[in-house]
């Protein structure tokens, strides 16, 4: 009798299609056209990324609230991957980051291509390095590097 | 409120790899056991309730199938939370309040010892904005360490000292996983994992389990002889981007332990701090002054960490030292998400608040 065993594929899927709603979906395609937005709230702090609800009064913020920041920003904290995992978004070394960008009260969180850890500090300036292939999404930020950088 | 009291309290020895076991076979030893500690058959349980994750099982409505460690035959009055165990006890407890039941049950499981804990965990991030980074929870805690030690000036030496503390207080503890003699300049030598945490700073993964019986007034008095009285808990949560939130504090620990009563002096906490300077944080947060409060005597979260079971742990452990007679007033911690995102506080009394 041969052994063997018997074996079947299982594609574990979600298979619906969701709306982002009114305003992340305002956000994503901004990143797509290499613009990154925030919301206004009511005591004018700009969050970013941008929220339906005022985080202080819990006030609905439509689209009306979306306001432009720019792509250049602060790092307001940072942690250093020696050895990314496959998740990651970078090969090599790198950080990830909380950039707080010009004209936001809040950072966003995304990945730093520094070169090396020295390279990298709490308060250094960086900038979007955009994707080539934009779809809408937070992945067109391809990362950040140092401002300058290119 | 009415009183209600944790009576007993039983896990199971944490591993990294029970590779011979199943859930359910990990958990009935532990259930058996803690009915027995206070002389209850099945029947006598008034309601049962367990804290676990499908995700970990990768198995929808796995949790189901744990029910078997307890037998869901005559019906039982039964419940589950896609939580740490500290919140099916939360869910016991307002039963309990109700005035419907008498005694209650809570229970936890976690198995990462089959799949990429890491990986399983990023599944809880926002699928939109986070997930699609890659990022973990070790380089989510390692921002939120770096935060914390520029923000308030802490340094690694305090991050390893913690370390120390919880290995070395878990080798009186049968059921912990990492423990050991070591040193801060040791600790500090080893290399960097995700900088500013090097592995010591970081949680072991871990198979487990663990159950706490609850009881109301004259019930709990009759079973044993120091019902550890639970004269506060609560719990609160926090937005979950990281850029919402201000990371060298515990907000939602503060607010928790406030509505809790949690102030004044413990002879013991149990703080379910899976990273080291979250210990820290929530040290500074609950104000807790070690030289009169000895902190994880368990070795806490560091020592051993199954996933949606830790938390349960803490409440159990702190709880035991009431029913040993050994603490007069305990503190337990519980905490859930990155980051520190939800945390429940509970005080444990050995005299009716």
């Amino acid at each position: 009798m041969t052994e063997h065993s018997l074996t079947a594929s299982h594609v574990v899927e979600y298979d619906y299609t969701r709306s982002l709603g009114p305003v992340l979906s305002h956000f994503v395609t901004g990143l797509r056209d290499r613009v990154v937005r925030g919301t206004r709230t009511k005591s004018g702090r700009v969050i970013v990324p941008p929220l339906e609800f005022d985080p202080d009064t819990y006030e609905d913020l439509g689209a009306d609230a979306l306001v432009d920041v720019g792509e250049a920003g602060v790092v307001t904290s940072w942690a250093w991957v020696h050895e990314p995992r496959p998740s990651h978004p970078l090969d090599q070394p790198f950080a990830w980051v909380l950039v707080q960008l010009d004209g936001a009260d809040t950072p966003l969180l995304h990945a730093l291509d520094a070169g090396g850890e020295d390279a990298v500090s709490t308060g250094m300036r960086v900038q979007v390095r955009w994707a080539q292939d934009r779809v809408g999404g937070i992945r067109d930020i391809a990362c950040f590097e140092p401002e300058g950088a290119s | 409120m009415r009183d209600v009291a944790v009576v007993a309290f039983a896990q199971a020895p944490n591993v990294r790899r029970d590779s011979d076991r199943n859930e359910v076979e990990i958990l009935m030893p532990v259930l058996h056991e803690v009915r027995e500690k206070v002389g209850l058959e099945r029947d006598d349980i008034d309601f049962v309730v367990h804290g676990s994750t499908d995700f970990q099982a990768g198995m929808p409505f796995s949790f189901v199938g744990a029910l078997d460690a307890y037998g869901a035959w005559p019906p039982i009055n039964e419940s589950h939370v896609e939580m740490d165990g500290a919140w099916a006890l939360y869910e016991a407890w307002v039963k309990l309040q109700t005035g419907e039941i008498d005694t209650a049950l809570a229970f936890a499981y976690g198995k990462g010892s089959p799949g990429d804990l890491v990986d399983v965990l990023r599944l809880q991030l926002d699928p939109y904005l986070v997930f699609p980074l890659g990022i973990d929870p070790i380089g989510m805690a390692a921002i939120q360490c770096r935060a914390y030690l520029e923000g308030v000036g802490r340094t690694e030496a305090d991050m390893a000292s913690v370390a120390v503390r919880d290995r070395r207080n878990g080798m009186t503890n049968p059921c912990a996983q990492v423990t050991g003699e070591f040193t801060v300049e040791g600790l500090l030598a080893e290399p960097m994992f995700v900088s500013p945490l090097r592995r010591h700073d970081c949680p072991p993964i871990s198979d487990g389990a663990c159950a706490v019986i609850l009881a109301a007034g004259d019930r709990a008095r009759d079973l044993v002889e120091h019902p550890a009285w639970v004269v506060g808990i609560d719990h609160r949560i926090e937005a979950p981007g990281l850029g919402m939130r201000d990371l060298t504090v515990s907000e939602s620990t503060r607010i928790a332990a406030e509505k809790a009563n949690a102030s004044g002096t413990f002879d013991v906490a149990e703080l379910h701090a899976p990273f080291t300077h979250q210990s820290l944080i929530l040290e500074d947060t609950l104000g807790i002054d070690a030289a009169v409060t000895q902190v994880n005597p368990s070795g806490g979260a560091l020592a051993a960490n199954p996933f949606m079971v830790a938390g349960l742990t803490r409440i159990g452990e702190a709880a035991q030292r009431v029913l040993d007679g050994a603490a007069g007033r305990a503190l337990a911690h519980a905490t859930s998400g990155p980051c520190l995102q939800q945390n429940l506080v509970c005080v444990l009394e050995a005299r009716e608040g």
